[in-house]
This record gives C-alpha cells, structure tokens and sequence, in this order.
C-alpha cells in the first residue's frame, strides 16, 4: 500500500504530538432543543475516537461543529492550537485546511469524473499542479481499491464504490485530522465490509486522526482508541473500547449497547 | 377564397428577410436572457438587502408590466436620453430583458434544487465560495433547467412579432407589409405560420438533444 501518499508527520513540522482537537463549554441548540450542552472534550493528535450514543444525542453535530457546517451557539473550537471558532473567515479557512469529512451520503460532485472529484480542491485549494494532483488521486485510488473507474461519474459507480472514492477525496487535501459521518449507513449490506476494510487500513497505516460516528460497533472496538458515549448532548461515559464494550459502568450505556449489538 | 402559389413564391424573398430578423431576435434574445436571468437569480441570494431589494423590485415591476409597453418605452424614451439604438438592438435587448425576469426563478429553483450535501462537501474540502457556484453548484444547477429555459425560449419565439410595434420588420412585420401591397393575405400569414411551427420545432428537437447530452 502506497502510504506514503497519506499524511506524513515529517512533512508537516508545526504538528503537535499532544492535543489536536479541544471543544469548551460548546453548546448547540436548534430552536428550543438542546442538542449539545456545555461540551468539553479533547482529542490527542493519531488517536482515533469513536462517538457512539442514541440518534439526537449530538454526536454528529460534533462532526459538523469541527467541519464548519454549523456553528455552536456557545464556547470555542481549538484545532492544533489554533481558533477555529470563534475566528474570523480568513483563520476559519486556514484552520479548515486540517480537517477533512465523509459524509454519509457520499456526497460526492454528480458532475466530475471520479478523477475530477479527487483533483478538484487539491488543484484549487492547494494550488498543486494538476499533474501532481492526477498522480496522487490515483494512488489514492488504489488504496481505496478503486483504479479502473478513474473516468466514471459518480452515478456510474455503487454505493459502496462512491463511498470509497469519498474517503480518497477527503484524503487528497492530506488532513490531519478525518471526520467520519456515520459513512456505512446508506450502504447496502453487502457493502459495508469492503468500505470498513479500507478505513481499517487507513487506521494502521496513517497517523490521522480519525473522529468518528458509526453504528457498527465491531468496527468501533477494532479501530478505536477512545469510545464516547453520548446521551442527550452529554458524555455520559469514555474510555477505552474493551472497557466501554465489555464492561460499561452507566446503565444507559449498557442499555445502548445491548439495544445495538 | 383562393389559395395562390406565385403568391407564396412572389412573397419568399421578403420571408427570407423575415425569418432571418425573427431569428437573430431570438438566439440574441434567448442569449440575453439567460445570462441576465443567472445574474439576478445570483444577485438575490445576495445576503444584504441594500442588492435584492432594488433587484427584486425592478425585475418584479419588468415582470408584471407588458412587453409592448417595454418596448415603446425603450424605443421611444431612451433617445430622449440620449441613447440611440436600432430598433432592432432595442427590441432584442427588451425581449431579453423581460424574458430574464422568468428565467431568473427558473435558476433560482435550479440552484435550490442542488442538495445541501454538494455544499456541504465543497466546504469540507475548503473550495472557495467562487469556485464551489462555478464548478460544483451551477453546473448541477443548469441541467436541471435546461427544459424550463427551452420553454422560454419557444414562448419568447411567440412573442418575436411584437417588435413589429417598434417598426422592426420579421417575419409577421413583412407578411403585413407584402398583404397591404398586393392585397393578399391568406399566402404570407399561413407561410409564416408554418415557419412558426416548424420553428419551435426544430427548437424543442435541439433541446432534447442537449437534455440528453447533459444528463449523466
């Protein structure tokens, strides 16, 4: 596997080996609902935290928060020592460059080729060659085991097969730190597996961060280093996957668990 | 009534003329429209009042006043402030003008139609706002109307003969004119009827082709 083409540490000097991510007292509400409520939580650069809890309970408004998508209506967002709200446009932009998504609807551009929606922001954004770029995102694609459908559009491809040419796109702008939107869960079945694969090798290979939000747990305890249980915009309990999958202390998150597994 | 074919043939060199003026009036005008239509659909997203009032004003007065009246006006005013142009030049420019005050929420509906998720995507991967309208949303937001812009275009092909009003001579302004001279009528008003038809025919053939080609 080409990993030399993911994010490299040495490439990249400024990076701090601590704290990446730090949420404080962040709190989201739509209308009079709630859904994060004085957050605070923190996450080390290269460790991979899986957020897990009941729908609603704020874990993918997390993700969106640290993507920009939506903003809290209290407390501050730190990413590797910088402000990423509240900031100003120029810094959220800069701040941005670090942090890459996957959607669980895929989300990829119906209108470019697969190629095209690889190349697209490191040519726009980064400024790379489109050489350069074309090179990357095809080594891209073999990691995600995808390279004889460089010129297909995204409606030409299965579910599964877009998902991965998602998880090569947000990888081609080299974030520190993937977002992962619970991504198997518009997927037929059958298709999971081939999508989970390929994030469990981005795992072992890379030193990204990895945030994300799945209802699969095996998946959960193979990759993670932390679990967070979340209920009604609270961590209610974290630790450790063994801890939290075999021996939960809160009832509600063994309630959660036996009600998924 | 008597149907006479040297009166069809004596009339061709005017509807020639005709058919010529009628379709510079509506690719021109179809071009003018769809650009000026894009730019107020784009400007009215605009996040400060001081741009989508005005421009939601002028374009809803220019969409509830009719097109003749537009066209004395701009025929018969804009010289007085010192703007000449060819009767042509200013029926083109008010057939566009007005057609784009429809095409303009045909866009508007186009680019609501694009999923939230395409911005949301552009935005994790930090495209700028410029590029995400010109690469990511307008093209998605283009296909979906390009049939709603056809039918604009084959009602604005109706419409041609009103700048018959401004003295500009298309295909009706010379079947009038041939009917006075030599007072037949049924000939030229019948021939440019079938040119009508087979127009907007041809027009809506075009179009599917290109629906066809647009579509991935």
């Amino acid at each position: 596997m080409p990993t030399d083409t993911l994010p490299n540490p040495e490439k990249n000097p400024t990076r701090s080996s601590g704290e990446l991510i730090r949420l404080e007292q962040v709190t989201k509400r739509f209308g009079d609902h709630t859904v994060l409520d004085h957050l605070d939580f923190s996450v080390d650069a290269g460790k991979h935290v899986t957020l897990i809890g009941p729908s609603g309970s704020g874990k993918t408004t997390i993700l969106r928060l640290l993507m920009t998508l939506t903003k809290p209506d209290e407390g501050t967002i730190t990413v590797d020592g910088e402000r990423l709200f509240p900031a100003p446009e120029k810094q959220v932009r800069e701040v941005r460059k670090k942090i890459g998504m996957v959607f669980q609807q895929f989300n990829l551009f119906p209108n470019m080729t697969v190629l095209r929606n690889i190349t697209e922001a490191p040519v726009t954004v980064l400024g790379m060659s489109k050489d350069a770029a074309e090179e990357r995102a095809r080594e891209l694609l073999e990691l995600v085991g995808l390279t004889d459908h460089l010129d297909k559009h995204p409606a030409q491809l299965s579910g599964g097969q877009q998902q991965r040419v998602a998880i090569a796109r947000a990888l081609a702008m080299r974030p520190q730190v993937l977002l992962l939107d619970e991504v198997t869960s518009a997927l037929d079945p059958e298709l999971v597996a081939g999508v989970l694969d390929v994030l469990r090798d981005i795992a072992r290979s890379t030193d990204i961060t990895m945030l994300c939000v799945t209802h699969e747990m095996n998946f959960a305890r193979d990759i993670s280093d932390q679990v967070l249980m979340f209920d009604s915009g609270r961590i209610i309990e974290a630790g450790p996957p063994e801890k939290i999958f075999s021996e939960p202390e809160k009832d509600r998150t063994r309630e959660f668990l036996s009600a998924v597994l | 009534m008597n149907w006479d074919w040297s009166a069809v043939s004596d009339f061709m060199p005017d509807f020639w003329e005709g058919l010529l003026v009628t379709l510079q009036i509506l690719v021109l005008g179809s071009l003018i429209s769809f650009v000026l239509g894009l730019v107020w659909a784009l400007l009215m997203r605009s996040p400060s009042r001081w741009v989508t009032w005005p421009v939601g004003a002028v374009t809803e007065f220019v969409r509830n006043t009719p097109l003749l009246v537009q066209l004395f006006f701009l025929y018969y005013v804009l010289p007085e402030w010192g703007l000449t142009f060819s009767a042509l030049a200013t029926g083109v420019f008010a057939i566009g003008l007005h057609y784009s005050t429809y095409t303009m929420q045909v866009y508007r509906a186009g680019i609501e139609a694009v999923p939230a998720g395409q911005w949301e995507a552009a935005t994790a991967l930090n495209l700028p706002l410029r590029r995400t309208w010109s690469a990511v949303i307008l093209p998605q937001a283009v296909r979906r109307v390009v049939p709603a812009l056809g039918n604009y275009v084959i009602a604005m092909l109706k419409d041609t003969p009103m700048l018959m009003a401004i003295s500009v001579l298309e295909m009706l302004g010379h079947a009038r004119l041939f009917s006075q001279e030599h007072f037949q009528f049924t000939e030229p008003l019948t021939v440019i009827g079938v040119a009508f038809i087979v127009i907007s025919y041809l027009a809506s053939l075009a179009l599917r082709a290109l629906e066809r080609r647009l579509a991935h």
